[in-house]
Parts: structure tokens; C-alpha cells; sequence
């Protein structure tokens, strides 16, 4: 069932056509680091920019004047004490039998575990904070060469004020065998957690690396915002799984970008079922000759929940090869929104560029907007897009119904079979049980 | 011994009055055959017995078990022992055959008792296997998506492979031959006839003789014009092979409005 993607102009009414803009001031940077003079030049562009508005074509259906941006303050250090631990099941490795390192982020804080035998191949795998003690040229180095912070609010808001984040970096041509595995856990009310993640692998090198986002539901509003800055080098190899599981009362706000030099190729998996409102940018750059990369997203929203993806996949050189297919199941009010655009640079000849876009929308009430998008600028190309909306019909349905099946199980091994071709994609069955659980949660238990 | 029981059912489909008063009993051990001409509510019938939503009962009432099915949701009539062979099997993308069945089965369980745990995977293995051997069945089916891309003779023979697992006490088999040459016809056939016995009711839902020569029905009934007209033993079905419907419609659709 194809569906055309609908747009709704909602009229704004005078008075509260502007998001609340932040209170954080110069004087909360965090201070004494690496990256203060980074942080510094990122406050004057956060402190310009205003509040991103519903004209604002990337914001036109994700709507913030409900962010009580003003309450949101940055946790000191050791409030982690104070807040729910993080759950035992997030530390379980999801694409291995073992890690060969772990991060735990938490609010004014980090837990850090690396393999030795990696750290003397040269692997770094550190937080922020200690990357900025212990990596100064290395950080300012690599800090903002993927996101600017010019890019948007957040991407100025993260980058100025990270408190937490991780710095992966692959000298060249090692191998890391074991999976490495970060947690950012924020637990907790009226908190901005800023993070900041960067992860480069230089020529040759390859890492599989699981970064996930999560905190338990509480009352009241928090918020994340992130950047991810991914560098691939020539021939490297990224397998990179983000999860994120935010409580209830979160907004999230990401920039993404990965770059990925000639012959590189970059595996991105994105899993999305928590937070209450989401916007996110993904970014892939190729911008080498034979760079290819597959970005596989993976998001179920109920309740109230708004989750919007907007991704961009850059073909900036010639023979390059990208793939994203993003799939998504809607219940009650949730709202969904996946904008996606296939940019070909004049000149990158013979690439080939597909995206496709699936939402299955399961309640009357919820809605899934899809907007794919190619800008070609080569003739001799290869580029494909689709995008549906559809519901569950009554014929598959009643068939397994007529089997013995009740209709909670029914629904649920539709929507299985729904995701089933995301789930073919994703090379751990860590990450596929992950899915599957939310599958199971959010058909069978409500 | 249960049986199934139609008592005068009338049936609309979007206000349309398509059964005009169907009455029929089938006990486990018997084989019922319908015949009739296309349009004649022989499929409506089936699937108002399994319960589809876009099917009113007006009239009427089927009993089995000592309740009237039809105020039964679909689920709980399979659960209760009622099978719908239909005759499009619809594609279920992405779940795989071993799945769906193992889904299905866990679900008679946790009906009976909801504390169950389901059956174990190497018994349910097992299980699938003897099955798919009974219907000549490559053990690579278990693992593709339901009816998914499936041949007219896989589909059927899916559709038996989930009655043989479902062990239900009364089956329909709506136009199972339809779509199927010789061969196939005579695997599911031979399938369906695995499975008859004393513990299982049929009523097979055709419009041709052919199936007939392969599944043996003790009593055979014709349908036209939304009622069952004429009911008689094997014979019936031979004479409509030598003489087709013609003599029928004339007897009933010239001497009785319909």
C-alpha cells in the first residue's frame, strides 16, 4: 500500500511561535581541557544562533516549542551518585562474546575498560574528559573536523558544552578484534547531557564499535544533545551500531557524520525506540573513490512519542556506493518523521545510491511522514528511492487469526516480518535480539 | 464425538444476502464434499465459519462444542478445533514457515495454560520434520516466508502442513485442488487422507469432481443460490461430472425463486 507522504501546516499561534532558547552561559564551559579554546569559539557560534524554528525547513515537523530549554542544566560532577545505576543489561556486549573495551558515561563521570593488547597497538578508546588530559594534540586535532559547530544550534550546544564523550582512535592498518562498547546512561531530571563522540580509524584499520544512548522513564524533561564525528580512512573498515533507548522525557538532538576516504567502507546501524522527542542527523560522506557505506535504521515509536530522522548520503567522488534503508512501526499518538536525501557532486561518476524508507503504522492515531530526495549532478549514475506508509491489512491479519493466533501475537509477528529485512542487514544477533525485545514490548506488554 | 452443527445461516456481505438459509451437520470421522457452480456462497460459507470480519450472520446459528461458534472470535474457533484450508493462503513477508507454525502452536498451549513455556524447540522439530516428509515437503520450506513468493501447489500444500500441525477436530478445505496439476493435487490429497480418521471431520469445499476421486466423501451436498439443494452419497458427485450443473440449476432456479 503506497501512500503519498502528507504534510500538515499547523498554524502558529502569535505568542508561542518560538521555541525557548537555553540558559547556559560562558562562564559553565567546561574549563581547562584541550578543547576549551574549541568549546569557546563553538559558545560564540551556540550563543548566534537562534533557536531553530518551524520555518526552518529541517525543522518543519518537529516542533520544539514545548522544550522547557531554559530548566535544563549540566550535571556536576559525581550526580551520577545520586541517580539510578545503570542496568546490568546494558553492559552485556551485543555483537560478541566479549568486549575488548567498555565505556560507561554518566552524568559527571566515566567508568573506562580497554584491553591492554589493544592500548599497545596504539588504540585509543577513552572518554572525554581524560582524553582531553591525556590526548590534547590528538583531540583539537581531530574535534570538529567531521560536524561544525556552525552547523546548528545543537551541533554548537554539543560541541561547546560536551561534558562526556568518547575518542576511538585506530592507528593505521591494526585490527581490533574485539568489539569495543560504550554506554552513555543519563539518568535523571532538568539534566542536559552533552556528548560528543569521535571516532576515527585511519588507513587500513578496522573496528566493529556499539555505542548506545539510554535512561530509565522519569517525570518531568531532560534532554541529550550529541555530536558524532566518524573519519574512515583509505581501506578502513567501521561496522558502528547506535542504540538509543531514552527514557520518555527526553529530547534527543544529534549530528552525525561519518566520512569515509577512497576504498573505505562503513557498516552504520541505527536503533531508535526511546525518547520523546528525537531529531537526528545523519550524515554519510563519500568522499573517496570506491568509499561505500550502508546505513540500516531501525525505530518504533508509541505513546507520544516523535521520533525524526533526517539523513543525507554524499556521493563526492566517482565508483562509490551507498545503501540506506531505514524501517519503522508507529502506535498510539507517535509520529514519525524520515527525510533522506542522495547527493551526487558533478563528477562522481558510476556511483550507485539507494534509499528507501518503510514505516508500518499500527493505530489510527499515529503518523509516519516519509520524504526521500536525490540532487544529481552526474550523468552516468545509478540512484534509487522509495518510501511507504502502510497499515496492517486485514487479510494477513485474519489469516493468522484463523490459526489460533490472538491478535496481540498476530500483530506482533507482522510487524516481525515488517522488520525482518532490517534484522537480515544486521550482522549481530546482540543487536537483532535487541530489536526483537522492543518488537515484543511495545506489540505484546503495551 | 463432536460435531459441527450450521442451523438455517444466513449471510450478508456488505448487505447482500449471499447464504439464504444453509443447513448442515458434520460429525469427526465424516467427510462432507459442497459442490456447486462458481458465485453460489460455497466460499462465503467457509469463511463464515472461521469468522471473517467482512462476513454478517443474520440468521442462524453453528454449534460445536456446545457453543455457537459464531460468537466466537476467529482465534478462539481454531483454538476450539475449527480449521479454514483457504483457498488463497495469503503471503506473511518476513515470517518464515517454522516460525508462524511454532507461534501458532505456542499459542493452543498457553490457551490450555497460560503459565506454558511453549513447546521445545527439538520436539517441535521433530514434529515439523515427520510433517513436511508426509507431504513431500524440502526441509529448506521451514525456513521461508509464508506463502511468500510460493507456488499454487506449495501454497496448498502449506495449507495442509499447518492442518496436520494444528490436529483440528473439524477441517474445511476451501477449493484446495484449484491451481494445481495432477501431481500436487495428489500429495495434498494423500495428506488430507493421512489425516481423516475417526478424530476428524471434513468438509471439502470444490467445484469440480476431480479432488472427489481423491478424497472419498461419505456425503456429498450441492449448493446453489446461497442454500444447499440436493444431498446424496458419492454418486451425486459422479452424476455432476457426467452432467454437469445445468440439470440442477433447472430443477431449482426455474421451479423456486432464488
Amino acid at each position: 500500500m503506497q501512500e503519498k507522504p502528507k504534510i500538515t501546516i499547523s498554524r502558529t499561534r502569535p505568542g508561542v511561535s518560538v521555541a525557548q532558547n537555553f540558559a547556559f552561559t560562558a562562564d559553565m564551559l567546561p574549563s581547562g581541557g584541550a578543547l576549551t579554546e574549541f568549546r569557546r569559539r563553538a559558545f560564540e557560534t551556540f550563543s548566534r544562533l537562534p533557536m531553530p524554528a518551524p520555518t526552518d525547513e529541517a525543522w518543519r515537523r518537529t516542533d520544539l516549542r514545548a522544550l522547557p530549554a531554559a530548566d535544563f542544566r549540566l550535571p556536576a560532577p559525581e550526580t551520577y551518585r545520586d541517580l539510578a545505576p545503570v542496568p546490568d543489561e546494558l553492559l552485556k556486549p551485543l555483537t560478541a562474546k566479549q568486549h575488548g573495551g567498555q565505556i560507561v558515561l554518566l552524568p559527571g563521570g566515566a567508568r573506562l575498560d580497554l584491553d591492554p593488547a589493544l592500548a599497545q597497538q596504539g588504540v585509543i578508546f577513552t572518554d572525554l574528559q581524560t582524553a582531553e588530559r591525556e590526548y590534547p594534540e590528538l583531540l583539537n586535532r581531530l574535534a570538529g573536523q567531521i560536524v561544525r559547530p556552525e552547523e546548528g544550534k545543537f551541533a554548537a550546544l554539543a560541541s561547546a558544552f560536551s561534558q562526556n564523550g568518547v575518542l576511538l582512535y585506530v592507528p593505521q592498518n591494526v585490527t581490533v578484534e574485539q568489539p569495543l562498547h560504550s554506554i552513555l546512561w543519563g539518568p535523571g531530571t532538568s539534566l542536559g547531557h552533552i556528548s560528543h563522540l569521535i571516532v576515527w580509524l585511519e588507513a587500513g584499520a578496522s573496528v566493529t564499535y556499539v555505542h548506545e544512548a539510554a535512561s530509565p522513564d522519569e517525570t518531568g524533561n531532560a534532554m541529550h544533545a550529541g555530536l558524532v564525528e566518524i573519519h574512515v580512512g583509505e581501506d578502513a573498515q567501521l561496522h558502528f551500531v547506535e542504540l538509543q533507548s531514552w527514557g520518555r522525557h527526553v529530547w534527543n538532538f544529534s549530528h552525525e557524520r561519518a566520512r569515509v576516504e577512497r576504498g573505505g567502507s562503513l557498516d552504520w546501524i541505527f536503533g531508535a525506540v526511546g525518547s520523546r522527542l528525537t531529531k537526528n542527523f545523519s550524515e554519510l560522506d563519500l568522499v573517496g573513490e570506491g568509499a561505500s557505506g550502508r546505513m540500516s535504521g531501525f525505530y518504533f515509536a508509541d505513546g507520544n512519542q516523535h521520533l525524526d530522522h533526517d539523513t543525507q548520503q554524499n556521493h563526492l567522488a566517482p565508483h562509490t556506493t551507498s545503501d540506506l534503508l531505514f524501517k519503522g512501526a508507529l502506535k498510539g499518538k507517535s509520529r514519525s518523521v524520515w527525510q533522506g536525501m542522495i547527493y551526487v557532486a558533478p563528477g562522481a561518476q558510476k556511483t550507485d545510491g539507494y534509499q528507501a524508507n518503510r514505516n508500518l503504522v499500527l493505530s489510527d492515531q499515529a503518523r509516519a511522514d516519509s520524504i526521500p530526495g536525490l540532487e544529481i549532478c552526474a550523468d552516468d549514475v545509478r540512484c534509487t528511492h522509495g518510501a511507504t506508509v502502510s497499515k496492517i491489512e486485514q487479510e494477513p491479519l485474519f489469516y493468522l487469526l484463523s490459526r489460533g493466533i490472538p491478535p496481540k501475537d498476530a500483530e506482533r509477528l507482522i510487524v516481525e516480518g515488517f522488520f525482518d529485512p532490517i534484522m537480515q542487514r544486521i550482522p549481530f544477533e546482540g543487536v537483532r535480539e535487541r530489536f526483537q525485545r522492543a518488537i515484543y514490548i511495545k506489540t505484546v506488554e503495551e | 464425538m463432536s460435531q459441527l452443527e450450521i442451523k438455517n445461516l444466513h449471510v450478508n456481505i456488505a448487505d447482500k444476502e449471499i447464504l439464504k438459509g444453509v443447513s448442515l451437520t458434520i460429525k469427526q470421522g465424516e467427510i462432507h464434499a459442497i459442490m456447486g457452480p462458481n458465485g453460489t456462497g460455497k466460499s462465503t460459507l467457509a469463511y463464515t465459519l472461521m469468522g471473517h470480519p467482512a462476513y454478517e450472520v443474520t440468521q442462524g446459528e453453528v454449534i460445536f462444542k456446545g457453543q455457537n461458534i459464531l460468537e466466537l472470535e476467529p482465534d478462539e474457533r481454531s483454538r476450539l478445533g475449527i480449521f479454514l484450508a483457504f483457498q488463497y493462503p495469503v503471503a506473511i513477508p518476513g515470517v518464515t514457515v517454522a516460525n508462524f507454525l511454532r507461534t501458532a502452536l505456542n499459542a493452543r498451549r498457553r490457551a490450555e495454560n497460560p503459565e506454558d513455556k511453549g513447546i521445545p524447540v527439538p520436539e517441535f522439530r521433530k514434529l515439523l520434520k515427520g510433517h513436511m516428509e508426509m507431504l513431500k515437503m524440502d526441509p529448506a520450506f521451514a525456513g521461508r516466508y509464508l506463502n511468500d513468493g510460493f507456488s499454487g501447489g506449495e501454497k496448498k500444500r502449506a495449507e495442509i502442513l499447518q492442518m496436520a500441525t494444528l490436529k483440528p477436530e473439524i477441517a474445511i478445505l476451501d477449493e484446495t485442488d484449484s491451481g494445481l496439476d495432477i501431481d500436487a493435487l495428489r500429495i495434498v490429497a494423500d495428506g488430507v487422507n493421512a489425516l481423516a480418521g475417526p478424530d476428524l471431520g471434513v468438509l471439502v469445499i470444490t467445484h469440480y469432481q476431480r479432488l472427489l476421486n481423491y478424497i472419498k466423501p461419505h456425503v456429498v451436498h450441492i449448493m446453489l443460490g446461497g442454500r444447499i439443494v440436493e444431498s446424496g452419497g458419492p454418486d451425486l458427485a459422479l452424476h455432476l461430472e457426467e452432467h454437469g450443473y445445468d440439470w440442477i440449476r433447472e430443477k431449482y432456479e426455474n421451479g423456486i425463486a432464488v
